[in-house]
């Protein structure tokens, strides 16, 4: 069960954001997307939830490719938690996860099936106490965590998420963090954009690095996560080392002289 | 209180304005004497009756299109005017009049669809593939320039006589429709009724954005295509048969959605009864003004509509603060 991309290429309005990407992302698996901005990491998590056609080479799901699939299979197997935590009406979170059936419902109304999903989901991710408060009135943490339960809902083999972090608190990113961890761990695939390198290196399985639109490196973070890629990449002074309970750290110094 | 009650309620209501609609008027016709053999079951009959049903669909079709137009953008402010399709339907009105196209039987009509029309395509052409801004800039500039034709054929008008005609059914109401009007109207509105009310699950995936929308499996393509489809059939025939008749699917959503909530499938058929009421009761009472003549539909809902929408504002700032 793997989600793949071979030669991948996209272009917006002439310039190229990935040229020539390879990488595969396996179920069961936390894989983070890492590069500095404008890498081309977005890009590639759109190519990959079939939002975006890419210009070259294609973007695949056990051998189907994504772009010729079906938009409610798609939907069903893929979940995406886009950029922002947009919402733009004063729903109920209830009302919220519910849109996660959308590409399971047929007719009007929800059936059993959605209903249990919608109550499984707000679960996991503890936000049954707020399912009837207007998702307006939550705090980030609060919300985040709502949107998160909006994919699950969906009950998709594939959860892609665009920085997820972003605007949370520490403790709220390690609520999210840990959440997609479970996922990964009950036999999801999931993919997260993130900017964190602390938390890439606790939290992933597998690393794709990203510069400049290319694929610079990938594997496990011992492979990716080096002092000479992050010098190269992100252009930071940083040092690794394995702290007393054995795990790894990751300590920036600062940018890197020239 | 409970939305199945409310929906009880708004019918109810809707049924009453309906009924206040047939018997008000500077003559009021009760319902013994709607099948008189005398001039009260003439005018029940002749002037009454497709007044009130006209009313109702206009109404209807403005509220909904304004709670479509209003999820689509996911901007309150929005309505069916924003498309264009109103300043092109009425441009089309003007131009008929102008050349008496519209002593013809379903002259004026079908000018006014032909100019709704074209206004549909053109929007379909300036704003495939750009998205919401797209669409809006593309209705803008639609509206501008057919507003800026309707002045310009103002102001040719061979004479004044023709000149206060064109602005007389500017203005918009629902006075003199036959029938036949109302037969030639409705089944352009009822398709694009039913257009408009199979957005709902696609508006309601749009509370989570454009690409929160694409990934749970919506076509936006095919969702902007049915919205222009659907508003430009419904308020093109609208503005057709009675004018433009402004601010109705500009504040009903918004009564709606303090009551409904503001999942925007929710609001879409209370927002047609409340256009429906809201309509039917502003042609009641234009008809109860006394003095010569009568106020004109549009610029009584105005007046009525800028103060509540006031209000409405007002009281949102409050919660907000």
């Amino acid at each position: 069960m793997t989600l793949t991309v071979r030669n991948l290429g996209f272009s917006h309005v002439q310039r190229p954001t990935l040229i020539g990407v390879d990488a595969t992302f396996e179920a069961g698996k936390l894989t983070v997307i890492l590069g500095p901005n404008g890498a081309g990491k977005s890009t590639l998590l759109a190519c990959l939830a079939g939002l975006l056609k890419p210009d070259s080479g294609t973007a695949s799901l056990h051998d189907a490719d994504i772009t010729r699939m079906a938009p409610t299979a798609r939907a069903r197997q893929i979940g995406l938690l886009p950029q922002g935590a947009e919402t733009h009406w004063a729903i109920t979170s209830l009302a919220l996860v519910a849109l996660g059936r959308i590409p399971h419902m047929r007719g009007a109304g929800t059936s059993k099936d959605d209903r249990r999903a919608i109550t499984m989901a707000m679960s996991a991710t503890a936000t049954e106490g707020f399912a009837h408060r207007p998702v307006t009135q939550l705090s980030g943490g609060e919300r985040a965590r709502v949107l998160l339960a909006r994919v699950l809902a969906g009950e998709p083999s594939w959860i892609l998420a665009d920085e997820p972090l972003a605007n949370l608190d520490p403790g709220f990113q390690l609520d999210i963090l840990n959440l997609l961890r479970r996922q990964a761990e009950a036999g999801k695939g999931v993919v997260a954009v993130l900017h964190d390198l602390h938390h890439a290196v606790r939290f992933a399985d597998h690393l794709v690095l990203l510069h400049e639109g290319r694929l610079f490196a990938q594997g496990s973070v011992d492979d990716v996560i080096t002092p000479s890629n992050l010098a190269h990449v992100y252009g930071i002074d940083a040092n690794l080392f394995k702290d007393e309970e054995g795990s790894v750290q990751l300590f920036i110094k600062g940018k890197v002289r020239s | 209180m409970n939305t199945r009650a409310v929906t009880s309620l708004l019918l109810l209501l809707t049924v009453t304005a309906f009924l206040l609609s047939l018997m008000a008027g500077k003559v009021w016709i009760w319902p013994t004497s709607w099948a008189a053999d005398n001039a009260d079951g003439w005018i029940f009959l002749e002037l009454r009756l497709p007044r009130a049903v006209l009313g109702l669909c206009i109404g209807a079709v403005l509220g909904l299109s304004g709670a479509v137009m209003q999820g689509y953008l996911r901007n309150p402010l929005a309505d069916p005017a924003v498309l264009g399709v109103s300043a092109s339907a009425a441009l089309g009105g003007v131009v008929a009049i102008y050349l008496g196209l519209n002593l013809l039987p379903f002259g004026l009509f079908a000018c006014a669809m032909l100019g709704a029309g074209s206004s549909i395509l053109l929007l379909l052409v300036i704003s495939r593939g750009g998205g919401p801004v797209g669409f809006i800039l593309g209705g803008m500039v639609l509206s501008t320039l057919a507003g800026a034709l309707t002045a310009f054929v103002i102001s040719i008008a061979p004479n004044p006589f023709a000149a206060n005609e064109i602005i007389n059914w500017l203005m918009g109401a629902l006075t003199d429709r036959l029938m036949a009007d109302v037969w030639t109207a409705l089944p352009f509105m009822a398709m694009g009724v039913a257009l408009l009310l199979s957005t709902g699950r696609a508006l309601d995936a749009l509370t989570l954005g454009e690409n929160g929308a694409k990934s749970l499996g919506i076509n936006l393509a095919r969702l902007q295509w049915i919205i222009v489809l659907g508003v430009g059939l419904a308020v093109g025939a609208s503005v057709a048969v009675s004018g433009v008749v402004g601010f109705v699917g500009l504040i009903v959503p918004h009564f709606i959605r303090a009551i409904y909530g503001e999942q925007p499938s929710q609001i879409l058929l209370p927002s047609a009864l409340g256009g429906a009421i809201l309509t039917l009761t502003a042609d009641s009472l234009v008809r109860l003004v006394p003095g010569p003549g009568e106020v004109r539909l549009g610029i009584a809902m105005a007046v009525l509509g800028a103060p509540f929408f006031l209000l409405l504002l007002l009281r949102y700032r409050k919660g907000a603060a």
